[in-house]
């Protein structure tokens, strides 16, 4: 095999240590979603009860399912506006000043940003325009953040981006579309797909943006956020375990479309 | 001289991001921070009194202690997921290019998980008689109980676990684009393993790892989670500070100043950046790998 | 081509088809955006499937989690018609952050304690409760109308009390405690296994009283005196902690804590070797209450809703749901007396309640506060 196979082998053994280490809150919490007593210290049996209050709990449902509309919809945006802004960054325009300025968003606390925000929108949306809050502001607030994430990695991908690959597709005869889809997009698509993961992750579990700007709409977080009151009840165990359940069976049946269509 | 073209082009990259950020980021943020020169109400609120003591409240010693511990274990829970996160990254992205999304996916997952629930699993796994504990005990390798909760371990454990996957995003992005060819080119030139990781390797994914360093450290700065629980409320951070001054104290305009001199700081560190970057791009050649 | 030209086409390529690519996407999520409102009643938020609301309006409430017992609301809103909603915060300071930054819009009514509430009046923002339209306030203690920081609830009314004190594993301390000193100086037994809240009212509480202080003292000779004195505690503590404390006390991590009342009994329930004392210098006393905000454009719904809650029968439920105490009479009155039996202190008599201090905001003593709890807890 390659000559780098003695770095392969630690890199292996620290990936697996991670995912350990990323892995084991998980199982607590699994294992606690079946305790049928109702605090974390003291284990009173083995029930799925949980789970059958959880189903019928439509709060948290609901909750769940505009979390995921609002993350879906602002790493959608993140993504185009965010890429394009990477294309200026590193092609068109060599400017310090911007470069800096594209990470500011990340630097501003978030408490800040939803209190900026909720008093911006009750200025200009509530006050003015007579329109409710709702999910769509907090998917504003979400791409606020998300660009500059989406941008900055994809930044990583262009800044030694080989345009000689670009020319010769286009000298070959192929349209721009073509060369587009075919040579460029392929090249930053892994740049694309992290910043798009990144950005989703984010907004899923964001709390303080979408609490502030939510109006009277419930996010996941939000809701979590209001329960642990009580600490966290198996109830809320028994919600988080099946999100890693959907989003593990999600996974897999990416995996295995994409599996089908690509080459080795 | 720029032709419509060029003009058009640099409109539709640049313009909706920046459209975005004024009008939901600049403006909002920017009047928000103004608060920081008047005055808070006597049951919050603000008066708009111009003064700067809120500048001077800010050099308080207790705040600079605030903000040093702050940078001191963001700095530390970052060292430590650049040290997880690049073997981490660096696997993902030599393995078969059909497993790279998967493994990345895996890694990300339970993040898609609420991380306060996640944070309220470390302290049953930390405590004195949690999981770990319990199973070093009974393996014989201590004698009695490590403090693991509740202490500065606990806030850099809860801050790394909280912001990894945020280190290896960026620098998979950045080592996967590498391809094989080049570490086995530098190879071939002669340069050991470790040596054509340094020299070649590493530079060439400076600016995956600069994402990575600032996607940890600027979070981990503004947390107020993980100070709170992992480490029993015994050490505030600055994000602690300012969540207090906006929402406890009801003090904006003091929130606010403690926020723009953190964002201050931060921006001078962005604009280093971008001086590096910049002559960094002046000196490669175009068009080479 | 010359290179010049393929660069640019290329550029152009991309932005056009990542524009259409953000004109599809935003159109898709755009449906989310809400239809102008005319009135509260006319708008409900679009994600949910609800009941349509009828011409008596919608209520808009926030309140803590789990704080109203399940069946009030819709019994509530099967009789009068009027249709809730529901909307959370977990902490008094976030709804109040939200009200600060919507200039005291966006709800009809909010649950808040004491302190909030007088801020509220102060900003303007509390509407005056309107007796005539909340006929059961008969049915509140006398001493319930006598609460500082709203005496003769002009612009609130009370929904729960109580008072905060020490709650103990009696199997695990070897000497019952009875002053706040056992909490701020412990035995040797107990070192180690305590925590304090770390909430800055209550946070400073013990201290200020074992100084004999006031709990609402702004003077910054006292309230540097009290950290002090807390920050020699900060050695023997386990932890700051405002959530888990009762759990602690059941697994044993802690054996001595200081808690609210109510949540006390959770730790009861589980653990009947549990305990809860007032210390014999005094504590403080809290109150949750509701204040309909003067923005509301349904104040007679809230003032409906408020007069429900004042039930008897309302008013025992939230009693079982929480295990607090609530300032409702009529509904105390009524009673189990096991449900007292198992919880000592729901059967605290109102006049001792009101020897405790009732607490108000602190106006602009508020920042003063803040900096001293920054120096004990960084």
């Amino acid at each position: 095999m390659r000559s780098d196979g003695g770095r392969h082998w630690a890199s292996g053994a620290v990936f697996l240590a991670t995912v350990a280490f990323l892995y084991l809150p998980i199982a607590v919490l699994i294992g606690l979603s079946f305790n049928a007593s109702g605090l974390p210290t003291s284990w009173g049996g083995f029930t799925t009860g949980w789970y059958d209050r959880l189903f019928a709990n439509d709060e948290i449902l609901s909750a769940f399912r505009n979390t995921l509309i609002v993350a879906v919809c602002a790493t959608a945006i993140s993504v185009v506006i965010g890429t394009l802004l990477a294309f200026g960054l590193e092609r068109t325009v060599r400017s310090r000043v911007l470069d800096a300025g594209s990470f500011v968003p990340m630097v501003i606390p978030d408490i800040v940003l939803a209190i900026a925000l909720l008093s911006f929108y009750n200025l200009v949306f509530t006050q003015w325009m007579g329109v409710r809050l709702g999910l769509w502001s907090v998917i504003l607030g979400h791409a606020v953040f998300g660009i500059a994430f989406v941008s900055a990695i994809v930044r990583t991908r262009l800044r030694h981006f080989d345009d000689s690959t670009v020319e010769a597709s286009l000298d070959l005869g192929a349209t721009e579309l073509q060369t587009f889809r075919h040579v460029t997009l392929p090249q930053i698509a892994p740049g694309v797909i992290a910043g798009a993961l990144v950005a989703f992750t984010l907004s899923l579990d964001e709390f303080v943006i979408a609490f502030f700007t939510a109006g009277t709409e419930v996010t996941f977080p939000i809701q979590v956020y209001s329960m642990v009151r009580f600490g966290v009840t198996p109830e809320i165990n028994a919600a988080a375990t099946i999100v890693v359940g959907f989003s593990l069976v999600l996974m897999l049946v990416a995996v295995r479309l994409r599996g089908q269509e690509d080459t080795a | 001289m720029r032709s419509a073209r060029q003009i058009a082009r640099r409109g539709l990259q640049l313009g909706p991001a920046l459209t975005w950020w004024t009008v939901l980021l600049v403006v909002p943020v920017g009047l928000i921070l103004a608060y920081s020169l008047f005055r808070r109400g006597t049951y919050g609120g603000v008066v708009y009194e111009f003064t700067l003591e809120n500048f001077e409240r800010v050099v308080d010693p207790i705040y600079l202690k605030v903000l040093w511990f702050s940078v001191r274990v963001a700095l530390e829970a970052t060292v430590v997921a650049l040290l997880v996160g690049y073997p981490t990254a660096w696997f993902i992205a030599t393995r078969p290019k059909r497993w790279r999304t998967f493994l990345l996916v895996l890694v990300v997952l339970p993040f898609w998980t609420s991380l306060l629930i996640r944070t309220y699993a470390w302290m049953v796994l930390l405590n004195d008689e949690g999981l770990i504990n319990n199973t070093l005990e009974s393996l014989g390798l201590i004698g009695s109980p490590l403090s693991l909760l509740y202490n500065e371990f606990a806030i850099v454990l809860g801050l790394v676990y909280g912001y990894l996957p945020l280190m290896v995003l960026p620098l998979y992005a950045a080592i996967e684009r590498l391809g094989p060819d080049l570490r086995e080119a530098a190879q071939d030139l002669g340069a050991s393993g470790w040596r054509a990781f340094l020299t070649v390797t590493l530079p060439l994914t400076r600016s995956g790892v600069w994402a990575g360093c600032l996607f940890v450290f600027v979070p981990s700065l503004g947390n107020f989670i993980v100070p709170d629980l992992l480490g029993g409320g015994r050490s505030q951070m600055i994000g602690n500070l300012i969540q207090v001054q906006f929402l406890k104290a009801r003090d904006w305009p003091f929130g606010a100043t403690v926020a723009l001199a953190v964002i201050a700081l931060m921006t001078v560190v962005l604009l280093i950046q971008a001086w590096m970057n910049a002559r960094d791009r002046r000196e490669e050649v175009p068009g080479a790998v | 081509m010359t290179m010049i030209r393929t660069m640019r086409m290329r550029g152009r390529l991309a932005t056009i088809a990542a524009a259409g690519a953000m004109a599809t996407g935003l159109a898709a999520c755009g449906s989310e955006i809400e239809e102008p409102t005319t009135s509260a009643g006319a708008a409900t938020a679009a994600a949910e499937t609800e009941a349509p609301a009828t011409e008596k309006g919608t209520l808009t409430i926030s309140n803590w989690d789990a704080y109203t017992p399940e069946g009030l609301i819709p019994a509530f809103e099967k009789e009068t018609g009027i249709k809730v909603k529901m909307a959370k915060h977990a902490t008094n300071e976030e709804i109040m952050g939200k009200l600060d930054a919507a200039d005291g819009g966006g709800y009809d009514l909010v649950f808040v304690s004491g302190p909030f509430a007088q801020a509220l009046h102060k900003r303007g923002w509390a509407a005056p409760i309107d007796e005539s339209k909340v006929p059961n306030l008969k049915n509140l203690y006398p001493e319930a109308t006598e609460l500082g920081y709203d005496p003769g609830n002009q612009y609130s009314v009370p929904y729960t009390w109580g008072t905060t004190g020490l709650c103990y594993r009696s199997d695990l301390v070897s000497e019952k405690p009875d002053s706040w000193n056992d909490l701020l100086d412990p035995a040797d037994d107990v070192k180690g296994k305590t925590t304090m809240l770390a909430t800055d009212r209550w946070l400073l509480l013990p201290a200020l009283k074992q100084l004999g202080y006031s709990a609402n003292t702004t003077d910054e000779g006292e309230l540097e005196e009290a950290r002090d004195l807390l920050l020699k505690t900060k050695d023997t503590l386990l932890a700051y902690d405002d959530t888990t404390f009762y759990s602690k006390l059941v697994s044993g991590e802690a054996s001595l804590v200081e808690a609210w009342d109510g949540w006390c009994n959770y730790g009861i329930a589980e653990n009947d070797d549990i305990e809860f004392v007032v210390p014999e210098e005094g504590s403080d006393l809290w109150v949750d209450a509701m204040v309909v905000l003067e923005s509301s454009e349904n104040k007679d719904a809230a003032y409906e809703f408020i007069n429900w809650v004042l039930r008897p029968d309302s008013g025992a439920s939230v009693v079982e749901l929480l295990t607090y105490k609530v300032p409702n009479k009529a509904a105390m009155d009524e009673l189990d007396p096991a449900l007292v039996e198992q919880f000592p202190n729901l059967g605290m008599d109102p006049a001792e309640l009101l020897q405790q201090e009732s607490l108000q905001d602190l106006g602009d003593g508020q920042p003063t506060w803040s900096r001293i709890v920054t120096e004990i807890t960084s």
